[in-house]
C-alpha cells in the first residue's frame, strides 16, 4: 500500500502531498523535510529505491519535479515507479505538456486526478483512457463561467487575447499565467525552470 | 479534451502569483497574513457570500495550508460547500475536508450527513466523490456509519463499474481502520467473484480488497485461489492487443498480474493438481517471457515486465516446492545482477536474499558469490552496496564463510560510514556462527576492532570475551593475539578493553615467554592507560588487581600505580574508588582471599548472541528473511546454545546485581558503563558478600529511571526530570532539538526565587516567544507566582533568563504549569511543562534530640496526621544514596534516634505564609524483601500525604 506521495521541486519546495495514512501535521512536516533532503542529495544515476525507516521510498525526477512515494516493505517497487509515470502521463494529457507551474496553479486539479488514479493508497484504475474520461465527466458537470470573470488589466488582457487558443485551453491557461508572472516581474530563472515540461522517459 | 474551466478562480491565481513573487519569507508571511485577515473578515461579515466566493476563499485557505501554515478557520464554510448544487463547489469542499479536517472534528456529523446524501445520489460522479472522501478520511466513525452500506454498493448489479472500483477500495480503507466490518457469509462468494468481473478496472480494485480480506480470514476466502489462477492465466497468455487500454507499454495488465501473484502468496501451493499445474504453467510463461527480446526500448516496458517477473519469483520462493522454478529464478536474477539498470541490480540482490534461504536454491545462489562481491566493491550507490552486504550475509554457510567474511573485512576498510556498524555486526555474527576453529573467530573480531574500531559496539566486544571465557581451547591463543595487537603503534581503545580483560584473565598463559613476561604485559597495558577514557581505565585497574593475583612478582609495581596521585585523587569517583579499594585489597587480603576474590571468571551462561538481537531490532524485515521461523531449519540463529534468556528482562530483574557474573551479556542501557565494564569480580558465591563491600558498587540512581512513570499526554512528559528536581534545585528541566530549559532556584522560608533559562539551540530566531505560568485547579490561592516578562525574540544560539518570584501561601499539591509558545521558522511551537515546585522545597531542616523527637512524634497521634506507605524499592537500597536523597529533600537527617540503626529518621518544618508545619519522617528499609516502610507525621494531614507521595517515589 502506498503510504504517501510527495511532489517537490529541485529547490526543495513541496508542490503536492497526499497522505494515505493519518499522521499529525507536525510529523508530516518532519517526514517531508527529511525525505526532501535525502532525495535531493542523491546523484542522478543512483537507484530509484531506498530504505527509509520501515518503508521503501520510490522516487523519480521529471524535469524540475521530484515524485516520491513511500510504500510498504512487501510492495512492488517497479510498479510504483510506473504509478508515478502514469500519473505524470495523466497530468500531461490533461494540461497538455504539463509543467511545474500547472501543478502550482491548479493544485486542486492535480488532486482530483490523483484521486481517480489512486484511492486509499491502492491503484484504482490503470487505464489512462478511463481516468481521463472520469475527469472529463467531472469537468462537464462544472458550470460555464460568466465572461465577467476574465481579467481586466490592460496588458494582460491583450496578451491573454493574443495567446488564446480554443483548441488547447490548458495550454492557453499556462501561457496566460506565465505572462502574468512576466508582467509582474518574475521572469527569474525559477520561473523558467518551472516552465520546463515534465516530459517522459528519462 | 477537458472543457474550459471558465470559473478559473482569478482571485486564487492572483494570490498564488503574489506568493510566488514574494522576495523573502517575511514578505510571504505578510502577504499570507493579509489574505487570512481578508478571508476572515469576509467569512465573518454580514454580507452572505455566494458559492463561488466561498469556494474561492476555501481554496485559498487550502493553498495556504499546503504552503505549511496552520489554518484554524473556514472549516464550516467548507462543510457548507458540500451541499452546494454546483459540482465544482462541492468538489472543493470535499478536497478541503479531505486534506484538512481531522477525524475527531466537531463538524464530522455534518460532513457524514452530506456524504450520505451524495452516496445516495443518482449521479455516479457524486457517489464517487463521496466514496473518495470516505477513503481519504477513513476514520472510525466513518467505518461505523458506512461499513454496512458500501459492500452493498460493491456487489449490486445496478452499480456502474467506476463506482464499484471506488467502493472496493473505500471498503478496504475502512477495513484497515476497523477490522470488524468485514462482510462475511453470503458476501464472501460475491466479493470473491469480482475476480471474474468483465471490467479489468473492477478486478484490479477488487483484488486489493480481497487480498486484505484473505489476510484476515484465509479459510473463508479460499475460493479465490482457483479464480485468481485462471484470471492470471488468461492475462499471461493474452497478447498485448487483447487487453486494450489495460496493456501498459506492451505488457498486459501488469498491476493486476502483480496483485494476483501477491494474493496467491497468502496461501500454500494449491492442492488441486489442475489449479497447481495451471499456476506453474503461468509462472513458467512469465519466466519464458523474460528471455524474449523486449517489445519496446522504453524503460516503462521493461519495468512493467520485470515487476511481474519479480512478483512471480516471490511467489516461487514462497511456494518453495518447485526446485526447477527456483533454479530458473536464480539464473534470471543472476542475469539482472549485471544489468545496466541500477534499479534492477538492486532488486535482484534483494530478491536473491530470499532465494538464499531456500534449500533448493541456496547452492544456486552461491554460484553468484563473485558477482556479488564485485557489486560490493564497485557499485556507486550505497543503497545497492547495502543490498550486496545483505545478500553475502544470507548466502553465507560453512563452506564459504571464511571467504565471505574475508571479503567483508576487506570492504570494511573503505565502506560507507552509514553501513559500517551493521557490517561489523554481520561479520561478528557470521564469524561466530560458522567458526569451526575459534582461533579464526578471535582473529576476525580483533581484525574488526583494528579496521573499524569506532563501529564495534559493546555487544561485539562483550561477545568475543564471553566466547573466550567459555572456550578453554582458545584462551591461550586469544591472550597471545591481543598481546600482539597491543604492540601496534596505534591501537583502538576497544582493543585495549578486550586486551585488558583477556590478559587479566589469561595473561598467565603467555607469561612463560620472556617477550610477554608479566612485567612486559603490565607495562604494555599501562602505556595505553593515560590515552584512554575513564571507562577503559576503570577496566584496566581491574586488570591490574587481577595481575596482583596472577603475578605476585609485580605486585609492588601495581601498588605503586594504584597509589599514585593521578589515581587515588582522580576526579572520576569511580577511578578513585577502584584505586583505593584495589590497593587495600592487595595490601590487606591474604593470598587465599586474593585468589578467591580474583579467581578466573566462571563460564557465562550460554545464550543467543546479543548482537543478533540488535541486528534483528535494527532490521526486522531483513533478519527475518534470513533467520525467520519459516526457514529456521536451514539457517539456525547464531547461537552457541540458546537458553532463551532475554537480556533486558534479565537485567531489569536484577539491576542491583551489577557486580555479578552476568556482566557482559547485559545490555548496557540500564547501567552506567563504568559499572558494566568492571570485569573481574565475583567468581563464586562465597566471595559475593565480600565483593559487594569491597567494590562498594552503587548502581546509579538513573538506572531505574528507564521505567519512568507515564506522563498524562496533554503535558510534555517531564515526569522523569520532575522526579530528579524533588531533591535538587538546579538543573535542566527540559530539552529537545529546539529548546533547552534550565532552572536555578533559591528558597528561603516560604519564599522562592526561581530563574528559568531558555536556550535557543537552533540557528534561527524564535519569534513571539512567550512563556507563561498557569496554576491548575485552585493552586493560585496557595502559591503566589510573579513572573518577569521576557523579550519576545530569542536570537539563534542565545539564552533568555526569566525570574519567577514565588510565595507559598498554604500547602499545595498541584504543580504550576509553564507554557511556552514561540514561532520557529514560521511554525508555531507550543509546549507545556510542569514546574518542579513541590511543597518540600519550602521545608527547613530541623535538628532535635531523641527525646524531643519522640515527644513530638507521640503528640502527633491523630490518625489523620500520619501518612504511611509500604512500597517496593525501585532503586538499589544503598544507604549513602538514600541519605543523599533525604538531605536533598530538605529535611534534617537525625542520627542515633531510632533504636534500629538501619532506619532513617528526619525532621523538618514546612514554611507557608499562614502556617508552619512541623514534619517528622521515618523510613524503614527491609533489604531482604527489597521493601521500605515510610511513615510521616505532621501537624497537617494534607502535608503528610503530599510529602509521603513525593518522598516514596524517590526510593
Amino acid at each position: 500500500m502506498l503510504q504517501f506521495m510527495l511532489l517537490f521541486s529541485r529547490q526543495g519546495k513541496l508542490r503536492l502531498q497526499k497522505w494515505y495514512v493519518a499522521h499529525p501535521d507536525k510529523q508530516k512536516k518532519k517526514i517531508t523535510r527529511e525525505l526532501i533532503t535525502t532525495i535531493l542529495a542523491r546523484k542522478p544515476k543512483m537507484c530509484s529505491f531506498l530504505e527509509w525507516k520501515d518503508l521503501k521510498i520510490v522516487y523519480k525526477r521529471y524535469a524540475s519535479l521530484y515524485f516520491c512515494c513511500a510504500i510498504d516493505q512487501d510492495d512492488n517497487e517497479l510498479l510504483t515507479l510506473e504509478i508515478i509515470h502514469r500519473y505524470v502521463e495523466l497530468l500531461d494529457k490533461y494540461f497538455g505538456s504539463v509543467c511545474e507551474l500547472d501543478i502550482i496553479f491548479n493544485f486542486e486539479k492535480a488532486y482530483f486526478i490523483l484521486d481517480e488514479l489512486l484511492l486509499g493508497g491502492e491503484i484504482q484504475e490503470t487505464s489512462k483512457k478511463n481516468v481521463l474520461k472520469a475527469i472529463a465527466a467531472q469537468d462537464l458537470l462544472q458550470e460555464t463561467s460568466p465572461s465577467s470573470s476574465l481579467p481586466d488589466w490592460n496588458l494582460t488582457v491583450i496578451l491573454h487575447a493574443l495567446t488564446w487558443d480554443p483548441l488547447e485551453p490548458r495550454k492557453h491557461l499556462r501561457v496566460f499565467l506565465k505572462t502574468m508572472a512576466l508582467v509582474k516581474g518574475n521572469a527569474s530563472e525559477d520561473c523558467c525552470s518551472n516552465e520546463t515540461t515534465l516530459g517522459f522517459g528519462y | 479534451m477537458p472543457a474550459v474551466r471558465g470559473d478559473g478562480m482569478r482571485g486564487l491565481a492572483v494570490f498564488i502569483s503574489d506568493i510566488r513573487n514574494c522576495k523573502s519569507k517575511e514578505a510571504e508571511i505578510k502577504r499570507i497574513n493579509k489574505e487570512l485577515a481578508n478571508i476572515r473578515s469576509k467569512f465573518r461579515g454580514d454580507k452572505t457570500l455566494d458559492g463561488y466566493q466561498k469556494k474561492k476563499y476555501v481554496c485559498k485557505l487550502l493553498f495556504i495550508f499546503l504552503l505549511g501554515h496552520d489554518i484554524d478557520f473556514g472549516h464550516m464554510e467548507a462543510v457548507n460547500l458540500l451541499s452546494s448544487n454546483k459540482y465544482s463547489e462541492k468538489q472543493i469542499g470535499y478536497l478541503f475536508i479531505s486534506v484538512l479536517i481531522s477525524a475527531n472534528n466537531e463538524l464530522m456529523k455534518l460532513i457524514i450527513q452530506s456524504i450520505k446524501n451524495d452516496l445516495s445520489s443518482r449521479n455516479p460522479i457524486h457517489v464517487n466523490l463521496a466514496l473518495q472522501c470516505i477513503a481519504n478520511i477513513g476514520s472510525r466513525e466513518m467505518a461505523e456509519t458506512f461499513g454496512s452500506e458500501i459492500p452493498k454498493l460493491l456487489v449490486s448489479g445496478d452499480t456502474i463499474d467506476v463506482v464499484k472500483q471506488s467502493a472496493a477500495l473505500c471498503l478496504l480503507r475502512l477495513l484497515r481502520t476497523l477490522s470488524d466490518i468485514i462482510p462475511s457469509g453470503e458476501w464472501t462468494s460475491r466479493i470473491v467473484h469480482l475476480l471474474n468481473d468483465q471490467h479489468m478496472g473492477v478486478v484490479t480494485s477488487a483484488v486489493n480488497l480481497i487480498d486484505a480480506l484473505v489476510k484476515k480470514n484465509p479459510d473463508e476466502y479460499k475460493g479465490c485461489i482457483s479464480l485468481a489462477v485462471s484470471r492470471l492465466s488468461r492475462i499471461v497468455t493474452a497478447s498485448y492487443t487483447d487487453l486494450q487500454d489495460y496493456t501498459y507499454y506492451f505488457v498486459p495488465a501488469p498491476w493486476l498480474s502483480m496483485k494476483l501473484l501477491r494474493l496467491l502468496q497468502n496461501y500454500p501451493p494449491p492442492e488441486d493438481p489442475g489449479v497447481r499445474g495451471r499456476l506453474i504453467e503461468c509462472l513458467e510463461t512469465i519466466l519464458n517471457k523474460a528471455q524474449e527480446p523486449p517489445k519496446s526500448k522504453k524503460v516503462q516496458h521493461s519495468n512493467a515486465k520485470n515487476a511481474v517477473l519479480f512478483e512471480a519469483i516471490s511467489l516461487i520462493i514462497h511456494m518453495d516446492s518447485e526446485p526447477n522454478l527456483l533454479v530458473r529464478a536464480c539464473n534470471q536474477l543472476g542475469q539482472f545482477l549485471q544489468h545496466r539498470e541500477t534499479n534492477l541490480r538492486y532488486l535482484a540482490l534483494e530478491s536473491m536474499c530470499l532465494l538464499a534461504t531456500s534449500e533448493f536454491s541456496h547452492e544456486a545462489v552461491k554460484k553468484h558469490q563473485e558477482t556479488v562481491v564485485t557489486a560490493l566493491k564497485t557499485e556507486r550507490d550505497v543503497s545497492v552496496r547495502q543490498r550486496a552486504v545483505d545478500l553475502l550475509y544470507a548466502m553465507c554457510d560453512k563452506t564459504n564463510a571464511e571467504e565471505i567474511v574475508g571479503e567483508m573485512l576487506n570492504y570494511l576498510e573503505t565502506a560507507d560510514y552509514s553501513i559500517r556498524e551493521e557490517m561489523v555486526m554481520k561479520v561478528a555474527i557470521l564469524a561466530e556462527k560458522y567458526a569451526s576453529d575459534y582461533t579464526w573467530y578471535v582473529d576476525v573480531i580483533l581484525n574488526l576492532i583494528r579496521i573499524a574500531g569506532d563501529y564495534v559496539s559493546e555487544e561485539v566486544w562483550y561477545r568475543v570475551i564471553q566466547i573466550v571465557i567459555n572456550r578453554e581451547d582458545v584462551q591461550g591463543y586469544a591472550a597471545k593475539t591481543v598481546f600482539e595487537s597491543l604492540q601496534a603503534p596505534a591501537c583502538h581503545e576497544n582493543m585495549v578493553k578486550v586486551a585488558g580483560y583477556i590478559l587479566g584473565e589469561f595473561g598467565n598463559l603467555i607469561a612463560g615467554d620472556q617477550r610477554s613476561s608479566p612485567f612486559v604485559q603490565f607495562n604494555l597495558l599501562h602505556s595505553k592507560y593515560h590515552l584512554c577514557a575513564a571507562q577503559t581505565r576503570a577496566l584496566l585497574l581491574t586488570t591490574y588487581v587481577k595481575f596482583v593475583n596472577l603475578f605476585p612478582e609485580i605486585r609492588v609495581d601495581i601498588q605503586n600505580i594504584l597509589k599514585s596521585n593521578s589515581n587515588v585523587r582522580n576526579s572520576e569517583v569511580e577511578l578513585q574508588q577502584r584505586s583505593m579499594e584495589y590497593l587495600q585489597l592487595s595490601q590487606i587480603a591474604s593470598s587465599d582471599v586474593l585468589a578467591t576474590v580474583l579467581e578466573e571468571m566462571p563460564p557465562f551462561p550460554e545464550r543467543e548472541s546479543s548482537i543478533l538481537a540488535i541486528l534483528k531490532k535494527k532490521k526486522p524485515g531483513m533478519s527475518e528473511g534470513v533467520t525467520g521461523p519459516l526457514k529456521e531449519n536451514k539457517h539456525p540463529a547464531a547461537v552457541i546454545n540458546n537458553t532463551g534468556v532475554s537480556y533486558t528482562k534479565n537485567s531489569e530483574n536484577a539491576p542491583s546485581l551489577a557486580v555479578s557474573a552476568d556482566l557482559l551479556g547485559i545490555s548496557s542501557s540500564l547501567h552506567q558503563p563504568t559499572i558494566n565494564s568492571a570485569p573481574p569480580a565475583s567468581s563464586n558465591n562465597t566471595s559475593t558478600n565480600l565483593l559487594v563491600d569491597v567494590f562498594g558498587e552503587t548502581t546509579s540512581p538513573t538506572a531505574g529511571g528507564a521505567k519512568s512513570a507515564i506522563g498524562d499526554g496533554i503535558i510534555v512528559k517531564n515526569e522523569e526530570s520532575l522526579k530528579k528536581f524533588i531533591c535538587k534545585h538546579n538543573g535542566i528541566l527540559f530539552e529537545n532539538d529546539l529548546l533547552q530549559i534550565g532552572i536555578k532556584s533559591e528558597y528561603r522560608q516560604n519564599l522562592c526565587q526561581m530563574g528559568l533559562f531558555y536556550g535557543n539551540k537552533t540557528n534561527f530566531q524564535f519569534l513571539s516567544f512567550t512563556p507563561s505560568i498557569s496554576s491548575p485547579n485552585n493552586l493560585s490561592t496557595k502559591l503566589n507566582i510573579q513572573v518577569k516578562p521576557v523579550d519576545t525574540v530569542v536570537e539563534a544560539g542565545a539564552q533568555v533568563h526569566q525570574i519567577l518570584n514565588v510565595e507559598c501561601i498554604e500547602d499545595f499539591t498541584d504543580l504550576p504549569l509553564l507554557t511556552i509558545q514561540f514561532i520557529y521558522c514560521n511554525v508555531q511551537q507550543k509546549l507545556t511543562l510542569r514546574l518542579p515546585l513541590t511543597i518540600n522545597k519550602f521545608s527547613e531542616p530541623t535538628v532535635m534530640n531523641s527525646e524531643s523527637f519522640f515527644t513530638r512524634w507521640k503528640n502527633l497521634n491523630n490518625p489523620t496526621q500520619e501518612a504511611q506507605k509500604i512500597f517496593k524499592a525501585t532503586y538499589p537500597m544503598d544507604s549513602e544514596a538514600v541519605k543523599a536523597k533525604l538531605i536533598g529533600f530538605g529535611i534534617q537527617l537525625l542520627t542515633g534516634i531510632d533504636p534500629n540503626p538501619e532506619n532513617y529518621v528526619c525532621a523538618g518544618i514546612i514554611h507557608t505564609r499562614t502556617l508552619q508545619v512541623g514534619c517528622l519522617i521515618r523510613l524503614e528499609p527491609n533489604t531482604q524483601a527489597q521493601m521500605y516502610r515510610l511513615t510521616i507525621r505532621s501537624s497537617k494531614d494534607t502535608v503528610s500525604k503530599e510529602l509521603c507521595k513525593l518522598l516514596h517515589e524517590l526510593f
